[in-house]
């Protein structure tokens, strides 16, 4: 509607993603460990892959993300061996993968389900992959003692795998794979079928164990939280495309479109109008917010079928101000419509004012607060004002 | 609770238990009774009968017939079962509905159709009738027995415990032999002793296409003529209904030690 200047800046790019922690080395320069260039699928007339392009480095921690029936199992599949492919390229550490059947890849895979043989033993298991190996039965039985005291199961090589806990399984699965020293690990919805408890203390482990190993792991899940969490890098995936391919601060932080933004954890998505821009923003109009300069580095794309353009913001971007507090950045006001109480944070449903000045509806944003003993959780229908600055909200357009 | 006392039910099943063992209960009866006449009052204490029939040299022919031609039969209908159970578990392929139908089929065909058809074709194609005629019909009405025991087994399987033993550097061949064969063997004991208990007592396929073999079943019915003979044949019964005694026995403690092994849980089973 407006003369909008065109996007200053492409949608964000890959960045290099910082080292978390200083056990981690860089991973910039690292030379690439798996190459997919154009990679089409099809099942019948359903087009699974529509041309995937992407490069995972040599002892990265990659994720494949998205919805179920995205393509990111496929893509898994098409790695390993499982599924051909029918366009492009995948190449291995170099190699391409075209002629090479799943058995002799440099690839090894843990199922969602496991896949653990049940009429075998936990060691029989560990062990299935050393059948061919020359080396003799003792220094076998060495390597999967090794192995498994690895995945913290030293001593259980003895168990029936039919006995062991959904964790357990899990480990010897980890073992079984590895004990095989692949150049990449492929994990498909690995702890999906774990609780919850379980899945976190899981989520640590395998980032050490990867650490340890220093071997390339690609992860496939529909579980952003735990992509954030364990991932170098991830892939967030729509209907066989890659939407976005970043880092987890830079996806969460700078989402490239709209969808991306709504999958990846809680935004709060409000209509806004174009009103003009300068070199390094775009000034838009938000019902309820006012007049804001959005940073060029914030403006994302918006989907098809979106009504028009918005701005989005998490709920841990903005603050309510105690009474009579000052705050840097911008404040507006507002009225608390819902609070939910988590124990250690809340979140507070906020109707701004004016922010039914372009539709007539009241468009509520969320707001998440950590609680702090002895601060009172104030009530619905409370005014609160509430403290944002420009630079933590996105616009899709 | 369940109580049946007193309503009735539970004569009802007293009734219903008779109806099905006691003739059997009458076997072993008359088979030791020293009288040529199956009738109460029982005469006296005697195990002739089992020496009569342990010296006929027609019974003992009919015997290993009916043994060749049972376990021929349960070993083809078992391992056709399996290509075929694989098959339709496995992969998807054009007229795979259809084909496993016609496999099925038999089950519910008039096993007279079958023997004259086969008969007919049989003649028309110049094969003697022999025991292995009687073979191919009994691996015929066998398959579908077999098929239905074995698909239940290997659809049972997830599918990935396959690809992970692919994955893990053996071939296709390999994974099968090391992963799928050991997790279906109860499915394919059982498929065997199913196969094997319907050939032995089947008599309408035996009959028409034995040519002069005899077998057990067409013998047994050979001898009702004679009621002479007719204790030997009690004798023959007890000897039968033991052997399935044993027979099923194993079956069963085989199918348990499976489910035990790989740690799933039990539904029953066949026995």
């Amino acid at each position: 509607m407006t003369a909008a200047p065109q996007p200053l800046q492409p949608p964000v790019q890959p960045t290099a993603h910082a080292s978390r922690g200083p056990a981690r080395p860089p991973l910039d320069g690292r030379k690439a460990m798996i190459e997919c260039r154009g990679v089409q699928k099809y099942y019948g007339d359903y087009h699974a892959l529509r041309g995937i392009d992407l490069t995972i480095r040599e002892g990265e921690f990659f994720s494949l993300l998205g919805p179920s029936g995205c393509g990111k199992t496929t893509l898994l599949r098409t790695i390993a061996g499982f599924e051909g492919i029918d366009g492009g390229v995948v190449l291995v550490d170099g190699r391409d993968m075209a002629n090479v059947p799943a058995n002799v890849r440099p690839t090894n895979m843990v199922f969602q389900s496991y896949a653990i043989f049940p009429h075998l033993t936990v060691a029989e298991n560990v062990g299935f992959g050393l059948r061919r190996d020359p080396r003799s039965r003792a220094e076998k039985a060495a390597a999967v003692e090794d192995a498994l005291g690895m995945v913290g199961l030293k001593g259980y090589g003895g168990r029936a795998a039919h006995a062991l806990s959904g964790g357990q399984r899990q480990r010897v699965a980890l073992a079984r794979a590895l004990i095989l020293k692949p150049k990449v690990l492929l994990l498909d919805e690995p702890l999906s079928a774990l609780d919850r408890k379980m899945r976190e203390q899981m989520q640590v482990e395998l980032i050490k164990l990867q650490r340890q190993v220093g071997i390339t792991f690609v992860l496939v899940t529909h579980d952003q939280e735990e992509a954030l969490v364990m991932s170098d890098r991830i892939a967030v995936m729509f209907e066989g495309e890659i939407a976005q391919l970043d880092g987890p601060e830079a996806l969460y932080a700078r989402p490239a479109s709209r969808r991306v933004a709504d999958f990846i954890g809680v935004m709060n998505f409000t209509p806004a109008r174009i009103m003009g821009g300068g070199a390094d923003h775009v000034t838009v109009a938000v019902p309820g917010f006012g007049t804001v300069d959005i940073p060029a580095a914030n403006v994302s794309r918006a989907d098809r079928g979106d009504a028009g353009p918005s701005i989005g913001f998490r709920p841990e971007a903005a603050t309510l101000l105690p009474a009579g507090a000052e705050a840097p950045g911008r404040v507006t006001e507002g009225v608390i419509d819902e609070v939910v109480y988590y124990g250690d944070m809340t979140y507070y449903d906020v109707i701004m004012d004016g922010s039914d000045a372009y539709d007539g509806v009241p468009h509520e944003v969320r707001i998440s607060m950590r609680n702090v003993f002895g601060r009172e959780v104030p009530d619905v229908g409370t005014r609160v004002r509430v403290s944002w600055s420009p630079g933590s909200l996105v616009l899709f357009r | 609770m369940n109580r049946l006392q007193g309503s009735g039910l539970r004569v009802y099943t007293l009734i219903y238990l008779a109806f099905l063992y006691a003739p059997i209960v009458l076997l072993p009866i008359f088979a030791f009774n020293n009288a040529t006449v199956i009738a109460f009052p029982l005469q006296g204490f005697t195990t002739n009968w089992f020496v009569q029939m342990a010296e006929n040299p027609t019974l003992r022919q009919a015997l290993l017939n009916s043994l060749l031609i049972a376990v021929s039969a349960s070993v083809l209908a078992t391992c056709l079962g399996i290509f075929a159970a694989r098959a339709s578990t496995r992969f998807d392929f054009r007229g795979k509905g259809p084909v496993m139908g016609l496999i099925m089929l038999p089950l519910v065909l008039p096993e007279i159709i079958v023997a004259v058809s086969l008969l007919v074709v049989l003649l028309a194609a110049g094969v003697g009738l022999s025991i292995f005629t009687v073979i191919l019909g009994h691996t015929l009405i066998c398959m579908p027995y077999a098929v239905a025991i074995l698909s239940t087994a290997f659809s049972s399987l997830d599918k990935s415990l396959e690809e992970a033993a692919y994955d893990l550097g053996e071939t296709k061949w390999s994974a099968f032999r090391l992963v799928i064969l050991p997790l279906v063997m109860p499915g394919i004991v059982s498929a065997l002793l199913m196969s094997f208990t319907i050939s032995l007592d089947e008599f309408i396929i035996a009959f028409f296409l034995a040519g002069n073999q005899p077998t057990l079943p067409t013998y047994i019915f050979s001898q009702l003529r004679f009621p002479k003979s007719i204790p030997m044949i009690m004798a023959l019964g007890t000897l039968l209904v033991l052997m399935s005694i044993v027979l099923l026995t194993l079956a069963e403690h085989f199918r348990r030690r499976g489910v035990a092994r790989t740690g799933q849980t039990d539904t029953g089973g066949f026995i």
